[in-house]
């Protein structure tokens, strides 16, 4: 399976997305510049967190209007998986091909932490790997990710099991119903604030996000292999 | 040359931390009389000359750029400029 990771002008877990695909996956990985125009060699698209474009004017907005965002959406409506991680969800919301908006966290602060997930879906390309209801232990990193919806998006989001990870225990930014990962109503366009890609391996202090590479792989392997 | 201001702000429905800090700190001051504080964005663009309609061109920008009508109103005032 071969993957691709974007990389906007400050976008900084680029390398980070890029080792855990490579090294603790071992799967094919290139990183893709924001102004490329052709994502089809690619069979999943990881857009990366960090700050790009500065978060100026709102965080994802500038990196939404990039030329290789016209592509993702176009693999997106393909089918292929597509993972936002951090800033990456902001630019996924940003673009449309997520329900909602992140939000400063409702506390001001940039918050930098390992925290409990709980996987509230297990039954999808992206969470395949883990069982229904675990709790796993994900760093995060943001100051926006706060996440916000209406009421009816919300119901939505509920009724078609598209809220795939919660905050467990505090929730560290305020989000709706303890938010932190959802997913489009298809299933294969996740965006989520806590980093899975600093959590791939036990040196890093927890490998429970590498279970969520493990899954995109499995299910493309089942469907093409 | 025409100048056109365009303010940004949260929707009433959303929260807004900012504002709710600046107000505490508005209150500590002894401005008990401010009930409440929303913080949004103010924005100048100045515009050339063109063949567009005004108002049609600067709500397209509005909408895919300057604001998220997710969470974001938005309202601009137009002025003429030599």
């Amino acid at each position: 399976m071969k993957f691709a990771v974007l990389v906007f002008p400050g976008s900084n877990c680029d390398i980070d997305m890029y080792h855990a695909i490579k090294d603790e996956l071992g799967e094919e990985v290139e990183y893709v510049w924001h102004d490329a125009t052709d994502l089809s060699e690619f069979d999943g698209i990881l857009v990366p967190g960090g700050f790009s474009y500065g978060d100026y004017l709102r965080c994802g907005a500038m990196a939404n209007q990039s030329n290789v965002m016209a592509e993702v959406k176009k693999a997106a409506a393909e089918g292929k998986p597509v993972l936002g991680v951090c800033n990456g969800f902001q630019i996924l919301t940003e673009a449309g091909l997520l329900p909602g908006a992140l939000l400063r966290n409702k506390n001001l602060k940039f918050m930098c932490r390992t925290v409990q997930l709980k996987v509230e879906n297990n039954d999808t390309l992206f969470t395949n790997q883990y069982e229904q209801g675990q709790i796993i232990n994900i760093p995060i990193a943001h100051g926006e990710g706060n996440y916000y919806c209406d009421e009816e998006t919300l119901a939505n989001l509920k009724a078609n099991n598209q809220i795939v990870f919660t905050y467990s225990g505090e929730n560290p930014n305020g989000s709706l119903e303890d938010i932190a990962g959802i997913i489009n109503e298809r299933g294969n366009v996740l965006g989520m604030m806590p980093h899975p890609e600093r959590a791939a391996h036990e040196l890093l202090g927890s490998a429970d996000g590498l279970a969520l590479f493990k899954s995109i792989v499995k299910q493309w392997r089942e469907q093409h292999v | 040359m025409t100048k056109v201001k365009i303010y940004v702000t949260l929707r009433e429905s959303v929260l807004d931390p900012q504002g709710f800090a600046v107000q505490g700190s508005l209150a500590k001051m002894g401005y008990n009389e401010v009930s409440d504080v929303r913080i949004g964005k103010y924005l100048e663009v100045t515009i050339g000359e063109t063949t567009r309609d005004l108002d049609s061109l600067v709500k397209e920008m509005c909408e895919k750029l300057l604001a998220n009508t997710v969470i974001e109103d938005y309202r601009y005032e137009v002025e003429e400029e030599n």
